[in-house]
C-alpha cells in the first residue's frame, strides 16, 4: 500500500514538481540546493525551522522584482493532487509565492493530507476566521497563446521542500 | 424563417467553420478528451457530482437567506456587498468605486460575469483604462473580438494569428513568433500595467456564506495579482455563486477543472476572505517592508440579480442556476466543437446551458440566435458536473420561442398538421415535428412518393418553402410498413414455445423506412426462442419534441403508454429498435407521464442489442445467430448513437458482437452530426457535414476503410452513407439469421 508521502511524491512527479525530502537540521542546506539567488522569503512558523541567514526574510516590492526564487510555508499538502496550501499573511507570503520566477514550497510532513474534502475541512475555520489562502498545485500557466506555456503571470518553476517529522526519518538526506 | 434568414445563417456558420473552425476544433476536443481521462481518475465522480448537485440545489432554494447571511459576514470582515438589481446598477455602483478611488486604471481577472455587464464600457465611458489580465481575454481585447468560449475565450485563435496581432499593434523590437514569446511578453507588459493599477477586478467561482470568501479557479496567476496588488478589491458575481459554507466547495473543486478543460486541478484555486491580509503590492514605494505596512484594503463584493431571481421562480430555467461555468457541455458538443461560441452562443455565453442563462438575463430573442443548435443528442448530460438537464432547458425555451409568435394563422400547413401547437410555429420545425405523418403519407403513396422527391424542381421546391437542403438525399419510403408486413407474416415462434414475450416498438424510422432492420429484429428475436407481436403505435414523439412542440410530444406519449400499458401488465418486454425512441421512454416521459406509468414503461422496455445480451446471458443459444467467425463474416465498424451512449447502452451492443466473435472498431465521435432532422435542414447541412467529417475520418483509416458499417440510430445511418458512399446497417441486420452482410 502506498503511503500518503508517496501519493505526494507521485502526484508532484506528474507535474513536474521536484519535491526534496529533509530534516530540520538538514533544512538550510536543503533549501541552498533548491533555491537560485537572489532569494526572498516569508518567516516559517514551524518549530526548529527557520529560514537560512542568506534568505532575504522582509521582503519588499524591490525585492519581489530582484528575486529569482521565493521561498513560503505551505499549512497543508494534498497527496492526491500534488497540491500545497499557501496561507496569506501580512509578511507578504501571496506575493512572495507569485512574483519570483521559482517557488518554494517547505511542508512539514505531518501537515500532509490524504485529499481534498480533509483539506477543505482543515481551512474551514481558517476561513471563517478571516484567513485567506491559495491551493497551488505546479507552477503557473496558460495555454492561451496557443501552446501550453508556463510561468504565465506566476511562477514559472515550483520546488517543494518536504520536512520530515523525526530527526531520524528516511530521506534525511538534504 | 424564411429562405433569405436561413441562407444568411448557413452563410454565417460557413464563414466561422472556415476562419475558426479549425483552431476550435482542435481545443476543443482536446478538452473533451482530458476530460474523459480526468474523470475516469476519480473514484467518486458520480458521488462527487450527485454532492454538487445537492449543494446547489440547497443553495438556489435558500438563496435570498444565504445572501442575508453573506452580507453579514462581508460586512463583518469589512468588506461591502451591494446587491444590483440590474447590469446597469451594478454598472453604476462599480463605477462609483472607481470614481471615489480617482481610479484611472482597473485591471480585470477574467469573469463571464463582467461580459454579461458589459462594465468594461462603462468604466471606459468615464476615462477608465480597463485591462484585461488574463491572457485569452487580453488577446481579444486587443483584438477587439468577443469570447468564444466561457473558459477559454480565445480557442478560436491560432498562435499564428495571435503573433500577427501581436506584431502589428505593439511592433516588438523582434517579431514575436512563439507562444512561449507571446506569452512573456504579455507577461511583461501586463505586470507592468497591474503595477500601476488602482482597483483589481475579479469575479468569483463560487462565494461561501459562511465566511465570505471567494474561491478563483485559475491557472496563470493573475487573478492572485489582481485580487492583492490594488488596495481595493471589487468582485462581481451572479447571485447563484453562494453556497452556505466552506466545506461545500470541495467537490467543486475536484469537478471543476476536470469537467471543463480536462485538468484534474487548475493551478490556483484561490480560496480569499478579503479585505486580505495580504499587503499591498505598491511598487512606487519599493523599499518599505511588507510587515511594515498599514494597509487598509478596501473590498466590494457585487452581486448580480440581473434576471437570475426570476429564473430561480422559472421551474424550467431554475436549473441553469447550477451551472458552475466549467464548459464541458460547450467542449462535449459536436456542433460546438465545428464552430465554436461566436455561433453557439447569445449576447454573453455559449455553449448547450447559454440558452438558459441568454435566455434567463438578456433574454428570448438572445436565446433564440443560437438554440437550433442544440440537437438534443444528450452527451452533455453525462459531462455536466451537477447533472443539469441541459437538452431540456433547450427545449423548453425552444417551445417558448416557438409561441412567440402564437396567434398568426398559418394556412398552409395548420390543416395538415395534426400537432398540439399554436400556428405561430417556423414551417420548417413543424415539417419535421410531424414528420410521422409525413412518413404514413409518404408510405401510402409509395413508390410516386419516392419519384416525385427525387425530383430536381420537387427539391427546389423544398428547399424554398421548408428549407430541406437539397443536397440531402431524401430517405426513400416503403410501401409495406413493418406492422403491415408483421401482420401478414405473423409470428414464428408461439407464445407457448418462447421462453419470453416481446413487444417490437415500430418507431416511425422503421416502420416506413428501414423495414429491413425492423425484420432482422424480428428474426433475431425468434431466433432466441421469444415470442414477438409488433402493434400499431403512434411515434414516441421525439421528432416534434427536437423542434420544441413539447405539447405535441406529450399528447405522443400519453398515446404510446396507451398502446403498450397493456402488454407490459401481460408481462411483455417492450423492445425498441431507434435508440432516440428509446431514450424518450427511458428519459423525457418523465416529464409527460404519471410517475407510475412512466416507471413501468421505463423499467419494461430495452434497446434491442441491450435485450438480446440479456438473452444470451440468460443461457438463449448464440449459435442460432449469424456469428462472427464465419469465413464471410464481416469485418465491423461501429458508430453507438449519442443517446444511447448517454444512456450507457452502447455496451451491450459492442458486448454482443464481440461475445460473437466479431472483429469491431468502434468510433469516438460524440455525434454523426445528423441528429434526426438537424443534417436535413438548409442552414445547417453544411455544419452537419464538418461534424460528420470527424466520424468519416475515423471509418476511412486503413484499419477501418473495408469494414462493414454499423450503425445503432436511423439518422447515423444515413449521415454516414451519405459522408462514405457506404452502406450503412444497424447491427441486428449483422445478427440476422438470414443477414446479407455474410
Amino acid at each position: 500500500m502506498t503511503t500518503t508521502v508517496e501519493r505526494f511524491e507521485t502526484a508532484l512527479e506528474d507535474l513536474e514538481v521536484p519535491v526534496r525530502r529533509t530534516t530540520p537540521a538538514a533544512f538550510d542546506e536543503t533549501l541552498g540546493r533548491v533555491a537560485n539567488e537572489p532569494v526572498v522569503g516569508t518567516p516559517l512558523p514551524f518549530e526548529g525551522v527557520s529560514l537560512p541567514a542568506w534568505v532575504d526574510d522582509e521582503p519588499t516590492p524591490g525585492a519581489l522584482e530582484s528575486a529569482t526564487t521565493g521561498v513560503t510555508a505551505a499549512s497543508l499538502g494534498v497527496a492526491d493532487y500534488g497540491s500545497v496550501v499557501l496561507p496569506s499573511t501580512p509578511e507578504g507570503s501571496e506575493p512572495v509565492s507569485l512574483f519570483p520566477e521559482r517557488h518554494v514550497a517547505v511542508l512539514r510532513e505531518r501537515d500532509l493530507v490524504a485529499d481534498m474534502p480533509t483539506a477543505i475541512e482543515r481551512l474551514g475555520p481558517e476561513l471563517r476566521d478571516g484567513g485567506s489562502a491559495v491551493i497551488a498545485t505546479g507552477p503557473s500557466a496558460t495555454a492561451d497563446m496557443g501552446a501550453l506555456v508556463k510561468g504565465a503571470h506566476g511562477p514559472k518553476e515550483v520546488r517543494v521542500v518536504l520536512i520530515t517529522d523525526a530527526e531520524d526519518a528516511d530521506g534525511g538526506e538534504p | 424563417m424564411s429562405t433569405d434568414t436561413r441562407e444568411r445563417k448557413a452563410e454565417r456558420i460557413r464563414h466561422l467553420l472556415e476562419t475558426e473552425g479549425e483552431a476550435v476544433e482542435e481545443n476543443t476536443l482536446g478538452f473533451n478528451e482530458g476530460r474523459y481521462e480526468s474523470v475516469a481518475d476519480l473514484e467518486e465522480y458520480e458521488a462527487l457530482k450527485d454532492r454538487a448537485r445537492e449543494i446547489k440545489e440547497d443553495a438556489i432554494e435558500r438563496l435570498p437567506e444565504l445572501i442575508e447571511q453573506l452580507r453579514e459576514t462581508v460586512e463583518e470582515n469589512g468588506g461591502t456587498l451591494y446587491l444590483a438589481d440590474d447590469a446597469a446598477d451594478a454598472n453604476r455602483y462599480i463605477r462609483e468605486v472607481a470614481g471615489e478611488n480617482d481610479a484611472d486604471r482597473v485591471v480585470k481577472s477574467k469573469s463571464m460575469t463582467s461580459e454579461e455587464l458589459e462594465v468594461n464600457e462603462a468604466l471606459e465611458a468615464d476615462g477608465v483604462d480597463v485591462v484585461e489580465t488574463d491572457l485569452g481575454e487580453w488577446v481579444l481585447q486587443v483584438a477587439d473580438e468577443a469570447p468564444s468560449h466561457i473558459v477559454a475565450p480565445a480557442i478560436h485563435k491560432s498562435e499564428a494569428e495571435i503573433a500577427e496581432l501581436f506584431n502589428e499593434q505593439f511592433d516588438p523590437d523582434e517579431p514575436l513568433e512563439t507562444a512561449e514569446e507571446l506569452t512573456m511578453f504579455a507577461r511583461e507588459r501586463l505586470g507592468e500595467l497591474i503595477a500601476d493599477a488602482d482597483v483589481g477586478m475579479t469575479g468569483a467561482n463560487f462565494i461561501t456564506a459562511d465566511s465570505g470568501s471567494i474561491m478563483l479557479v485559475t491557472s496563470e496567476g493573475n487573478a492572485r495579482k489582481t485580487a492583492v496588488v490594488p488596495d481595493t478589491h471589487v468582485a462581481v458575481a451572479g447571485v447563484e455563486k453562494v453556497v452556505p459554507s466552506v466545506e461545500d466547495l470541495a467537490p467543486f473543486i475536484e469537478l471543476i477543472g476536470r469537467s471543463g478543460t480536462g485538468q484534474d486541478i487548475t493551478s490556483y484555486v484561490s480560496l480569499l476572505t478579503p479585505p486580505v491580509d495580504s499587503p499591498v503590492v505598491d511598487f512606487d514605494d519599493p523599499d518599505l517592508e511588507f510587515a511594515d505596512r498599514d494597509d487598509d484594503r478596501e473590498f466590494h463584493l457585487v452581486l448580480i440579480d440581473n434576471g437570475r431571481m426570476a429564473m430561480r421562480e422559472d421551474e424550467h430555467l431554475r436549473e441553469t442556476l447550477y451551472c458552475i461555468r466549467c464548459s464541458a457541455c460547450a467542449n462535449t458538443c459536436a456542433n460546438f466543437q465545428s464552430v465554436g461560441g461566436h455561433a453557439f452562443g447569445g449576447e454573453t455565453y455559449s455553449g448547450g446551458i447559454a440558452t438558459g442563462w441568454e435566455a434567463g438575463v438578456h433574454g428570448q430573442d438572445s436565446a433564440a440566435e443560437f438554440n437550433d443548435l442544440c440537437t438534443g443528442c444528450s452527451r452533455c448530460v453525462e459531462a455536466c458536473p451537477v447533472k443539469i438537464d441541459i437538452p431540456w432547458i433547450n427545449t423548453v425555451v425552444r417551445d417558448r420561442i416557438n409561441r412567440e409568435d402564437g396567434g398568426q394563422f398559418d394556412f398552409l400547413v395548420e390543416g395538415l398538421t395534426p400537432d398540439e401547437e399554436p400556428g405561430g410555429v417556423d414551417l420548417q420545425k413543424r415539417l419535421f415535428g410531424n414528420y410521422e405523418t409525413l412518413a404514413k403519407l409518404g408510405s401510402a403513396t409509395a413508390p410516386v412518393s419516392n419519384w416525385t422527391t427525387k425530383l430536381g424542381p420537387v427539391r427546389t421546391l423544398m428547399e424554398k418553402t421548408v428549407g430541406v437542403d437539397r443536397r440531402r438525399p431524401l430517405p426513400a419510403f416503403e410501401r409495406t410498413t413493418l406492422v403491415d408486413w408483421f401482420e401478414d407474416r405473423g409470428p414464428r415462434v408461439s407464445a407457448a414455445d418462447a421462453d419470453r414475450e416481446v413487444v417490437l416498438y415500430p418507431d416511425v424510422y422503421t416502420n416506413y423506412i428501414d423495414v429491413e432492420r425492423g425484420k432482422a429484429a424480428v428474426r433475431v428475436l425468434e431466433a432466441l426462442s421469444v415470442h414477438v407481436r409488433i402493434p400499431s403505435a403512434p411515434g414516441s414523439g421525439r421528432a416534434p419534441l427536437s423542434q420544441g412542440m413539447i405539447d405535441t410530444a406529450d399528447e405522443k406519449a400519453s398515446r404510446v403508454y396507451a398502446s403498450l400499458a397493456e402488454h407490459i401488465d401481460a408481462g411483455r418486454d417492450v423492445v425498441v429498435i431507434e435508440p432516440s425512441d428509446l431514450a424518450m421512454f427511458r428519459s423525457e416521459y418523465e416529464k409527460f407521464l404519471p410517475e407510475s406509468s412512466y416507471e413501468r414503461l421505463r423499467e419494461g422496455s430495452y434497446e434491442i442489442l441491450e435485450y438480446v445480451y440479456g438473452l444470451l446471458e440468460n443461457g438463449a443459444d448464440a449459435d442460432r445467430l449469424r456469428t462472427g467467425d464465419g469465413e464471410r463474416a464481416p469485418d465491423i465498424a461501429y458508430h453507438s448513437h449519442c443517446q444511447q451512449r448517454t444512456l450507457e447502452l452502447d455496451r451491450y451492443t459492442r458486448a454482443v458482437l464481440e461475445d460473437l466473435e466479431y472483429d469491431v472498431l468502434e468510433s469516438d465521435v460524440e455525434c454523426c452530426g445528423m441528429a434526426g432532422s438537424f443534417g436535413y435542414k438548409e442552414q445547417y447541412y453544411e455544419l452537419s457535414m464538418d461534424v460528420g467529417d470527424r466520424l468519416a475520418d475515423q471509418f476511412t483509416t486503413p484499419e477501418t476503410s473495408d469494414r462493414l458499417v454499423v450503425a445503432s440510430g436511423t439518422s447515423c445511418e444515413d449521415q454516414l452513407e451519405d459522408l462514405l458512399a457506404r452502406e450503412a446497417v444497424h447491427p441486428v441486420e449483422v445478427l440476422d439469421p438470414r443477414s446479407r452482410h455474410h
